[in-house]
């Protein structure tokens, strides 16, 4: 098992005609995604990497007979129009590349989901990767490279990652493989203030992962999700062992540090706050990020013994 | 245009955010916006009776720092006016002050629209006891969810209102006035706006007595009215090297460039000031942790990610060592980088060979092509008189922090050679060729190279170049396609550089710093 995406998903590709959605769909179906359709207003009839090109996303499913996930690569002025188009033909799973989507427009977009019972992941997202299965957007770069720095599941002692930070995505997969650890899925949720999937959501599709044993955390300070995951694991809905670094206990309240959802607001979002939260639910956290494979590690020692 | 000044970043001072609440419907109090202790006296004069003074500035407890100043008179105003536009927070001077009247005030309420990220929505925070002290209440604040397409429900807003204290025959005006902030929010796209209080005077007027608004950087280019110029939330207003740094990255949209300075009070009493460069925002954060963890002050935060050109880099890394009594230089990113790492490598020995670097350099290169990266910094950097290291993958973030205090430490400089002037080869000019890419032009010593060097110069260029017969080289493309190519003449450029033979400079003037070099040479 895995969590989001495993080989048997049907996907399609919002924007597979421009240079990035091409690109990414062969790097998809070079590492085992089930690429079934695409779509880009005007461009129907044509074919890409030898997939339909059709003008909408209620096309591809009539020609494929329906898609578990869409995957958006559109300009990000566009990808609210994009989003809701695939949202309101019944795709229930969008997952939204692009960085710099306005605010309100991601928020518009959450608001069209929760009618219809979908979910999104992004903006912003590098993506989502189960290794040895499939990868959804653009996690690990090249497939090889995808294949060599991350470890398929092994049984007993395999980690669930998700992560605030798309390089930090692969960093903390490559490391945690190096360590001897086992990955089932690697989830980067995105760098945005609103975002589709975020932690505790994550978190419960691990819960339930059967696969999964532990959960592996790359937080940054802002925002609320790393303190809504503790409250998840105070109130027993989490119980897997969870093991944490938040990035950004140098930042100084008001500047944003590069990802639009990393910012001090007065006393909210802050590290120390975070850490607190976490630590107080029974997550092991780490200052230094060097830190996080022994401490995975350590996770696993401790349950084998007791 | 709302006459706004130009240095404008994403956030925007209060009067200006009245102005835009003013558009929308909601009252204000009489006053103007002043940036002289005269004009001070003028407005003053003009309002009559008593008046606050306000400083514009992104400040917290401006009361508490003497920002807020009651006056009386036009003298008074002036003399107050005359202190405060002297004050200076950080990066922050305070150039504006809003002289406005004293309103007669009977209730107070705290309004703030914030994004909320757990709801997904905007949130309406309301506490009709005011503001003062609200830290300590946040318990009783109530929080009103506001739909994207609907906007803010007034029923909602009412019944907060009915267990308030406030008198009925005042509801209906909040409620307006509370719709209204909620479709300015809405408007330009505000990532927060708090109007603190939000004031009912005596004869039952509402009005917006303070207000704080930011804007989505993201959403800014769908609003040209606001004149924003640089789309980026900082706490201060863009420094000149913030202002340089984004027409950079204005002009070059391959991978990201963020740049901002960072608050150095204190910074006597650590370790020093450090040039940080990161790739990658959570990378780079971890890796400012990293440092900071070492007892280093970070002059600066700096990204530069998403496989950016050798030219990005080499921009990137000249202004970041425009700053002044740095002890050092820190480069460090996820590690694990999916693009290939020579690029950044290029862009970085460039910066240091130009300016000459005497400065302990760390640069964490760690991803694809990893080891290639690290010769290619090292090698080019051999000669200069700091020392410059490269790290992989395999070595953390700590260690290589630990590696950079030792250099630090063991560094006796004297750090002689301004890091703010580039060196630029004396034959350039005119006898030597030369073809412009974007934002410069390559300059190559024909007379300097023979066919041995030509081609290998061929290959370093990845055959941008040729020999033109007489073992000299020449430009191999069209001028259209040798354009965006910097990534390729930078490598040439090191290359060159490395054996010795440094007869190809890719001129790259970064406005606001750096002259052409033509210019240069005929000065």
């Amino acid at each position: 098992m895995a969590i989001i995406i495993d080989e048997t998903k049907k996907v399609m590709i919002q924007g597979i005609t421009g240079r990035e959605g091409r690109a990414r769909t062969r790097l998809m179906r070079e590492f085992g995604t089930n690429v079934v359709g695409g779509c880009t207003p005007g461009k129907g009839g044509q074919e890409v990497e030898g997939i339909a090109v059709h003008d909408k996303v209620s096309e591809v499913i009539e020609a494929t007979g329906g898609v578990d996930v869409s995957v958006v690569f559109v300009p990000a002025r566009l990808v609210k129009s994009a989003a809701v188009e695939a949202i309101e033909a019944g795709v229930k799973l969008v997952m939204l590349v692009p960085d710099r989507v306005p605010l309100w427009d991601a928020m518009a977009i959450a608001e069209c989901a929760a009618e219809h019972g979908a979910e999104f992941i992004g903006p912003n997202t590098l993506g989502v990767i189960s290794p040895g299965r499939a990868v959804l957007g653009m996690i690990g770069g090249r497939a090889e490279s995808a294949r060599q720095w991350f470890n398929e599941p092994i049984k007993g002692r395999t980690v669930g990652v998700i992560s605030r930070s798309g390089g930090m995505s692969s960093s903390c997969g490559y490391y945690l493989s190096r360590a001897g650890l086992g990955i089932s899925t690697i989830c980067h949720v995105g760098g945005d203030s609103v975002l589709g999937l975020t932690f505790p959501e994550v978190a419960l599709k691990f819960q339930d992962d059967p696969e999964t044993d532990a959960i592996v955390l790359f937080g940054e300070i802002g925002g609320s999700m790393e303190e809504r995951l503790a409250d998840l694991m105070a109130s027993g809905k989490i119980t897997k062992p969870v093991v944490a670094y938040i990035g950004g206990k140098a930042a100084k309240e008001g500047t944003r540090f590069s990802h639009a959802g990393a910012i001090i607001e007065g006393d909210r979002g802050t590290h120390a706050g975070k850490v607190k939260a976490l630590t107080a639910a029974g997550a092991v956290v780490v200052d230094g990020f060097g830190d996080l494979p022994d401490a995975a590690l350590s996770v696993f020692a401790t349950k084998t013994s007791s | 245009m709302l006459g706004f000044p130009e240095n404008s970043v994403a956030r925007l001072h209060e009067y200006q955010g009245k102005t835009l609440l003013k558009q929308h419907g909601l009252e204000i109090p009489p006053g103007s916006v002043i940036r002289t202790p005269a004009e001070a006296a003028e407005i003053c004069e003009t309002l009559g009776g008593r008046v606050v003074i306000k400083i514009q500035a992104w400040v917290t407890g401006r009361k508490a720092l003497g920002g807020v100043q009651f006056a009386d008179s036009a003298e008074e105003a002036e003399s107050a006016a005359s202190v405060m536009l002297g004050m200076q927070f950080g990066h922050f001077p305070v150039q504006e002050l809003l002289v406005e009247a004293c309103v007669p005030i009977k209730h107070e309420l705290f309004v703030s629209l914030t994004i909320d990220d757990a709801g997904r929505s905007p949130l309406l925070l309301l506490d009709c006891a005011g503001g003062s002290g609200i830290e300590d209440r946040a318990a009783g604040v109530a929080r009103i969810p506001i739909s994207v397409r609907d906007g803010i429900a007034p029923d909602a807003v009412k019944k907060v209102l009915l267990e308030s204290d406030i008198p009925d025959e005042y509801h209906d005006g909040i409620v307006s006035a509370i719709v209204q902030i909620a479709e300015t929010a809405r408007d330009v796209e505000a990532r927060s706006l708090e109007v603190n209080p939000l004031v009912v005077l005596e004869d039952g007027r509402v009005l917006a007595a303070d207000c704080r608004i930011t804007i989505d950087d993201y959403a800014v280019f769908r609003h040209p009215e606001l004149g924003i110029e640089i789309a980026r939330e900082l706490d201060h207003p863009a420094t000149m090297l913030e202002r340089i740094a984004y027409k950079v990255e204005q002009d070059d949209h391959r991978g990201t460039f963020y740049f901002a300075q960072l608050p150095i009070e204190g910074h006597e009493s650590s370790k020093g000031l450090v040039g940080f460069h990161g790739a990658g925002g959570g990378g780079s954060m971890m890796s400012m942790d990293a440092v900071s963890n070492e007892g280093f002050t970070l002059a600066n935060f700096c990204d530069t990610s998403g496989n950016p050109s050798a030219a990005k880099v080499y921009r990137a890394a000249r202004i970041i060592l425009s700053q002044k009594g740095l002890q050092g230089y820190f480069g460090s990113g996820s590690g694990v980088a999916s693009q290939e790492q020579f690029h950044s490598a290029y862009g970085l020995a460039k910066a240091f060979n130009e300016v000459g670097l005497s400065l302990p350099a760390v640069i964490r290169l760690g991803g694809n092509a990893e080891d290639r990266a690290v010769d290619i910094l090292e090698d080019a950097c051999r000669d200069l008189p700091a020392t410059v290291e490269g790290y992989r993958k395999d070595d953390t973030p700590a260690f290589c922090a630990g590696r950079f205090t030792s250099l630090v430490q063991e560094d006796k400089g004297p750090h002689t050679s301004s890091d703010l002037q580039r060196a630029i080869p004396e034959w350039v000019g005119d006898q030597a060729e030369a073809f412009p890419i974007e934002g410069g032009h390559v300059w190559i010593n024909t007379e300097a190279c023979d066919a041995e060097l030509t081609a290998k110069m061929i290959e370093w260029s990845s055959g941008l170049l040729r020999d033109d017969g007489s073992g000299a080289p020449e430009l191999a493309v069209d001028e259209e396609e040798a354009l965006k190519a910097d990534s390729e003449f930078i490598a040439c450029e090191i290359e060159c550089l490395r054996a010795g033979r440094p007869v190809l400079f890719v001129d790259l003037p970064i406005e606001g710093i750096d002259q052409s070099a033509a210019a240069e040479g005929d000065a």
